[in-house]
């Protein structure tokens, strides 16, 4: 792009910006554009606007933040699977020497936005719509410590999300990569904007889930119910508090070296440039410096589901509960001492690759502790083979497979050799896909009874779960082996039939896991028009053993009518066993409860604007933007009639809908 | 956090109606969740300018043959500046004794002072920074002065930030008075200003002091 001339006006903002001559990028941003006003269309039509604002998008419920974040994540999953397929269809149609159909700036920033997309506004959302949904629960607490900051973190990731899909329309994205490397993220080689909507859009959702992190921790450490000591909570909530930390601990980090690369681009500073001394190295070390927490932010907690899964569905007790949370805490610990791996052939010496290359294989090994944990839970267990139990399944083996061709690669002089090519590619995908894909999954079939009042349809589950889990050995394991023959990542176009063949045998995986996302979405469909033969009335579909499972499906808004009192692992299996879960009890006191807000989805809107001034150089506008967020944030303080009291005859009331539900089941 | 928990006298799997209520009004007001949550807060701000801090460490000596920290820096203003700070945390500490004491008219007096003597920090800063630009030694001249500059205008911003909150808390207390929400903001404010004036020690021992020795 040749420079543009900046109007005070418009910034850099012209009709240009629009790609119509771009059939592809035109079709696909017409597509997204039918498809919501489709859905605003149809919103009007049943007139449900009034509705959507007062229970959803105002809302401070943490389960419906949580429904709200599993919603984004699935519709951004669609969008980065769209980008995968169309890189596998490339390369294996643009492998015998032809062009293949997307001209290399197109190919450029289909692979970064993919790797974007998928970590920050898939996997995130994801395990951060699950852990809200989910931890107040199993914690016996009525929500998380401050409402209506989580309220603001949830649109502070949508705007992010909104912010990468305006770059498609209008102007460009990244073609960095998904880390935005320097000094090719330098204005000098990238002059567009599509940097500058990569370091928006994820500097506003990353302050988002940093916000979201600080709220999490402080209601596992001050809102459990009495008698949940530390080492009698869940496994989820053990594993939340840890990827919380991480996220608090890491996320600044990755804040700083946006703003660093933001003034570089946009100031003249630098840090990062060839020019003046700076030092492109050092960008690369702060981004890993986040970056491997990052992966451990988002394993962790599907590290916790398994966890529950596993036991719940083994009707046993988690076996080896300590070691799994000191393998949890120690895994923490060290995710911040193997970053250099992800550069062994940056010439850091042999000594420090040394370092790295131990500490990487050091921390394979409480992972290890909780593979063996999860073999011995099922271990004479009666394990019931349901949706949620094959994710495990598919998870243990498969992470197993990933997780040593990771230690392969933690040895240095090995790394020499796959830095870059589709080995590695095939491995962290191994884990992303096996670990982060399918733990989501299986969270999602476990809880969505809880979240909803029904189950998911098993069947089509099933199908869904064997399409991806072929689907990804297909798509993924010639990569390995392309890998070893030399071919490197992020190739456009080549010339090898050798290659050719893996290519497309990769691609045809590819489409294996689409039909397990076609199955997953009629999954969903089927559910919800047969959700009266799915109803779960008990609110304990699985015979469940954590707190979560003691309330109606879906729990009533105050969760729960009064604190229950721990006395162990596994509370609510402990109260099933005394008999003590089915007493009826008389006698509810009021309950407080947080008002909802506009202001966080205000907030979000503003941010929107803001970023997209920024990007553009429309200065008034971000002033503007930014002025309007800070007032609006302050003249909340001012807002103080924030909560109310429920009247104890409302809870008595409710709670009695929920025991005459439970008395035709007994 | 200081729950009750009456002894179980009953097989019933829930708590008794006061626990109940007790344990939930303390999630309002006066709390320990909010100081708590600010900590935690205030934390990853710490890792923020730890980032910062090894951003500098990196790049000090990359001046690319442009000025350095000795030809730059004057250590008597910089020394006036870290007085006005250091004091000003003085300051907002006897504010904090009059909250304690329910004096509003000690609050407002003492966080005027600290106002004034915050805004007198920011001041001399930017006047420093309109200084070095004019001399040609802007934050685009060489890497050191973009980490420099970084580091300094973020613990600049981050006490213009305080200053805003500052405006608002007169307003506030000027409305309800000392209460249990207000306390609780004025103790978070106390954190964050104490906080800045920790990073400022780190500022000028490792930017100025070890810049010029």
């Amino acid at each position: 792009m040749s420079p543009v001339p900046v109007s005070p006006l418009f910034g850099k903002l012209t009709l240009d910006a629009i790609p119509y001559h771009e059939p592809i990028i035109m079709t696909a941003v017409g597509g997204m554009v039918l498809a919501g006003v489709t859905v605003l269309g149809l919103i009007t039509y049943f007139g449900r606007w009034r509705w959507l604002w007062d229970e959803w998008l105002t809302s401070v419920d943490h389960k419906r933040i949580g429904v709200m974040y599993i919603i984004l994540a699935l519709v951004m999953l669609l969008r980065g699977f769209a980008d995968a397929l169309m890189m596998r269809t490339q390369q294996a149609l643009a492998s015998t020497g032809g062009a293949g159909y997307l001209p290399p700036q197109h190919f450029d920033q289909i692979f970064t936005a993919h790797g974007v997309i998928m970590i920050f506004f898939m996997a995130m959302p994801f395990v951060v719509g699950l852990m809200n949904i989910v931890m107040p629960l199993q914690i016996g607490a009525r929500d998380v410590a401050f409402p209506y900051l989580n309220s603001v973190s949830f649109w502070l990731t949508v705007a992010g999300a909104a912010l990468v899909n305006i770059s498609l329309g209008v102007g460009e994205f990244a073609h960095t990569g998904w880390l935005a490397y320097p000094p090719l993220s330098e204005p000098t080689y990238s002059a567009g904007v599509g940097v500058d909507y990569y370091l928006w859009s994820l500097q506003i959702a990353g302050i988002g889930t940093l916000l979201s992190g600080v709220n999490l921790i402080t209601t596992i450490l001050t809102m459990r119910a009495p008698g949940m000591t530390m080492m009698r909570m869940p496994v989820f909530t053990w594993t939340t508090l840890c990827a919380n930390m991480l996220i608090v601990a890491a996320f600044p980090i990755l804040t700083v070296t946006f703003a660093m690369l933001s003034l570089d681009r946009y100031v003249g500073t630098h840090f990062f440039t060839n020019a003046a001394c700076g030092n492109p190295m050092m960008y690369v070390n702060l981004i890993w410096a986040w970056g491997h927490p990052e992966v451990y932010i988002l394993i962790l907690p599907c590290f916790g589901i398994y966890s529950e899964v596993i036991a719940t569905f083994s009707s046993k007790r988690l076996f080896g509960y300590t070691s799994m949370v000191y393998a949890t805490v120690a895994i923490t610990v060290l995710s911040f001492v193997v970053w250099l791996h992800h550069f062994f052939t940056m010439g850091s010496g042999a000594d420090v690759n040394a370092f790295f290359g131990i500490m990487t294989m050091i921390i394979s090994i409480p992972t290890g502790v909780k593979i063996f944990n999860w073999l011995f839970t099922m271990y004479r267990g009666r394990v019931r083979i349901e949706v949620p139990v094959l994710w495990t399944l598919g998870f243990i083996i498969t992470f197993v497979i990933g997780g040593m061709t990771g230690v392969l690669m933690a040895v240095p002089p090995a790394d020499f050799v796959l830095h870059n090519s589709l080995f590695l590619i095939a491995h962290f995908h191994n884990a992303i896909i096996g670990g982060v894909v399918f733990g989501c999954m299986a969270g999602f079939n476990y809880w969505f009874p809880k979240a909803f009042g029904f189950r998911l349809d098993p069947r089509l589950g099933k199908i869904s779960f064997w399409f991806w889990l072929v689907g990804f050995y297909v798509a993924f394991m010639p990569l390995y082996a392309l890998g070893l023959m030399g071919m490197t990542r992020r190739l456009d176009h080549l010339n090898n039939p050798v290659w050719h063949v893996y290519l497309v045998v990769a691609m045809f995986g590819a489409v294996l896991i689409l039909f397990g996302i076609f199955a997953q979405i009629a999954q969903i469909v089927v559910s919800v028009v047969n959700r009266e033969k799915l109803r779960d009335l008990t609110g304990d579909p699985w015979n469940g053993r954590t707190l979560e499972w003691a309330v109606s499906s879906p729990p009533p808004f105050y969760n729960f009518a009064r604190i229950p009192h721990v006395r162990g692992v596994d509370a609510f299996w402990d109260m099933k066993q005394s008999g003590e879960a089915s007493a009826l009890h008389a006698g509810y006191s009021r309950i407080h409860m947080p008002r909802n807000t506009g202001t966080g989805v205000i907030l979000g809107g503003l941010s929107i604007v803001l970023g997209f001034a920024l990007v553009w150089h429309i200065w008034w506008l971000a002033g503007l933007g930014f002025a309007a967020m800070l007032a609006l944030a302050i003249s909340h303080t001012f807002d103080e009639n924030r909560d109310y009291y429920v009247s104890s005859r409302e809870v008595a009331r409710i709670e009695a809908q929920y025991f005459q539900q439970l008395s035709p089941e007994n | 956090m200081n729950i009750q928990i009456p002894p179980l006298t009953s097989r019933l799997l829930y708590e008794s109606a006061e626990g109940d209520v007790f344990v939930h009004d303390a999630a309002h007001g006066a709390d320990s969740k909010t100081p708590l949550g600010f900590w935690i807060y205030l934390m990853s701000d710490c890792i923020l300018f730890a980032s910062l801090f090894a951003g500098f460490a990196v790049l000090r000596n990359n001046v690319a043959g442009g000025p350095d920290a000795h030809d730059l820096f004057d250590l008597p203003y910089v020394a006036v500046e870290t007085g006005l700070l250091l004091v000003s945390s003085l300051t907002y500490g006897l504010a904090m004794i009059g909250m304690e004491a329910g004096n509003r008219r000690q609050v407002f007096g003492w966080m005027a002072v600290t106002f004034l003597l915050g805004l007198g920090f920011v001041g001399m800063e930017i006047h420093e920074f309109g200084d070095l630009i004019a001399r040609g030694a802007g934050p685009d001249r060489s890497a050191f002065l973009s980490a420099f500059f970084t580091l300094v205008a973020t613990h600049g911003l981050h006490v213009t930030a305080g200053l805003i909150w500052m405006g608002v808390m007169f307003v506030h207390v000027w409305r309800r008075g000392l209460s249990e929400a207000n306390r609780t903001r004025l103790m978070c404010l106390s954190l964050f200003w104490h906080f800045l004036d920790i990073i400022w020690i780190g500022v000028f021992s490792i930017v100025y002091l070890m810049g010029v020795a």
